[in-house]
């Protein structure tokens, strides 16, 4: 029913980009929302305020200006860096580096308040009695708050995976040659802007579908051995 | 950072804020009412209410903003009919095609928020409704609506705020919103880093306030649950304060 005139085959690698820059700016966001919720519950202050600042100005920025702050901000940067380091050659910034990036800083922002309510949910006499059996901290990590914190905080980190899955799409605006990019090129030269942006739509549609069964699949991991009651 | 180039661009940035506003207020107030019968319909035991409601809410929550927006703003002029017919004044601006777009995309998560809040109203209330005689528009109006709203409200303000940030998108089909007049702005002037963080301030400054006045419209609405002598300046002053749960 949808003609896409050869093309297929270019969104699909249009699709592919998409999935790595989702899942690479996962794995960013998934560190700096660690960091982040253990500088949040720190009795440190500085460090205390140096999350929260960061948290709120990457959650108060849309995503495409900070996208494009990244882009043409990152250059600068990193060129300034590069100089005062001693290099003397013009150092790049692809589309993806700061599309990645961009979009890890802001699936960290929204970790960090995930992983934060997920510890603060852990009930604190399980961490005591680990103590008192003499666990060493690691080890109460590990077997302990590190199971826990990734069932509290997988529905939430499953919110935000979806939203950023969406968001990889204003990559485009920077030239990355992802799903929307891919999308573009076809329109230019079959002239048929409405069944090629409905095609992306049914990609993004099933890319969603497809992450709404797996992390239903990694919520009944998570919460197996939990006694749930059935509401009534 | 040029500070001072920051301040000079100010006063433009701030006239781009406008259309930004006016985006949202137009897309808030029509998603609002898109959504509405839509959360309806999507609650409905007919089977041919429910799905076209439920399959809309889908198409228009499980793909990005962008797609939705190249849709309608590139894609409905594939169609000779549309280009002939009598909205095609209206589609072929970028304008009401964002307008639509925002409407559209809002009313589909509005619909959800407002679908959890109708069904958090407590069974028992609208069995005692039905026993006292009401009509079925009269239950909604006094029962169901009022305790809907409230619950729905602290999600409903951060789906605004959402959109605020999401109607820069609007400089991708070239309005001149906040985002449209700072990247303007930054390629006539070179100072990219400077006028888009400027921009963003202005975005976090405007959610901010919208952030208070949502707190604001939600402590009015829980004089039963909020404790005697806790008045509104002070919750609204205090910059850390959260709306009560």
């Amino acid at each position: 029913m949808l003609s896409l005139h050869g093309f297929g085959p270019l969104l699909l690698e249009g699709a592919g980009v998409t999935l790595r820059v989702t899942l690479t700016c996962t794995v960013l966001g998934l560190v700096i929302g660690l960091v982040g919720a253990a500088m949040k519950l720190s009795r440190f202050w500085p460090l205390r305020l140096a999350a929260d600042v960061y948290v709120t100005v990457v959650r108060g920025f849309p995503a495409l200006v900070l996208i494009l702050l990244t882009y043409f901000g990152g250059v600068t940067l990193v060129n300034q860096i590069a100089r005062a380091m001693g290099h003397t050659r013009y150092v790049d910034v692809d589309a993806f580096t700061a599309g990645t990036v961009a979009l890890g800083m802001i699936f960290g922002a929204y970790a960090t308040e995930v992983f934060r309510g997920a510890i603060l949910a852990i009930p604190k006499g399980e961490i005591e009695a680990a103590h008192a059996f003499a666990m060493w901290s690691w080890l109460t990590f590990r077997r302990i708050i590190l199971p826990q914190l990734w069932r509290f905080a997988l529905p939430g980190l499953g919110n935000v995976f979806l939203v950023i899955m969406k968001e990889t799409a204003l990559v485009s605006v920077i030239g990355l040659e992802e799903l929307m990019r891919k999308t573009e090129i076809a329109v230019g030269y079959t002239k048929q802007p409405f069944t090629f942006y409905l095609a992306a739509a049914l990609v993004y549609l099933t890319m969603t579908l497809v992450t709404m069964i797996v992390l239903q699949r990694l919520e009944c991991r998570a919460n197996r051995g939990v006694r749930t009651g059935d509401g009534t | 950072m040029n500070v001072q180039a920051m301040l000079n661009a100010l006063p433009q940035l701030l006239g781009g804020a406008v259309l930004t506003l006016e985006l949202l207020a137009l897309s808030v107030l029509l998603g609002l009412l898109i959504a509405v019968p839509m959360a309806l319909a999507r609650l409905s035991a007919t089977r041919w209410w429910r799905w076209p409601a439920t399959a809309y809410v889908f198409f228009f929550r499980g793909t990005p903003l962008l797609v939705q927006l190249f849709l309608i703003y590139y894609g409905l002029a594939q169609f000779e009919a549309v280009r002939q017919g009598p909205l095609w004044p209206f589609l072929r601006e970028a304008y009401w095609c964002a307008l639509l777009a925002f409407t559209l995309n809002t009313s589909a998560y509005t619909a959800e928020i407002l679908r959890g809040a109708i069904q958090a109203v407590p069974v028992g209330q609208i069995e005692a409704a039905k026993a006292v005689g009401m009509h079925w528009s009269l239950r909604f109006r006094r029962i169901i609506w009022p305790q809907a709203v409230r619950v729905g409200l602290p999600a409903y303000s951060n789906e605004v705020i959402l959109l605020l940030k999401t109607t820069s998108l609007a400089s991708t089909v070239t309005l001149m919103d906040l985002t449209g007049v700072a990247r303007t702005l930054a390629s006539e002037t070179y100072l990219t880093v400077e006028m888009l963080t400027t921009a963003g301030l202005v975005y976090m400054v405007i959610a901010f306030i919208l952030s208070r006045i949502f707190m604001l419209v939600e402590w009015k609405l829980s004089a039963d649950r909020r404790p005697p002598g806790s008045g509104a300046w002070r919750t609204l002053l205090n910059p850390l304060s959260r709306p009560a749960p």
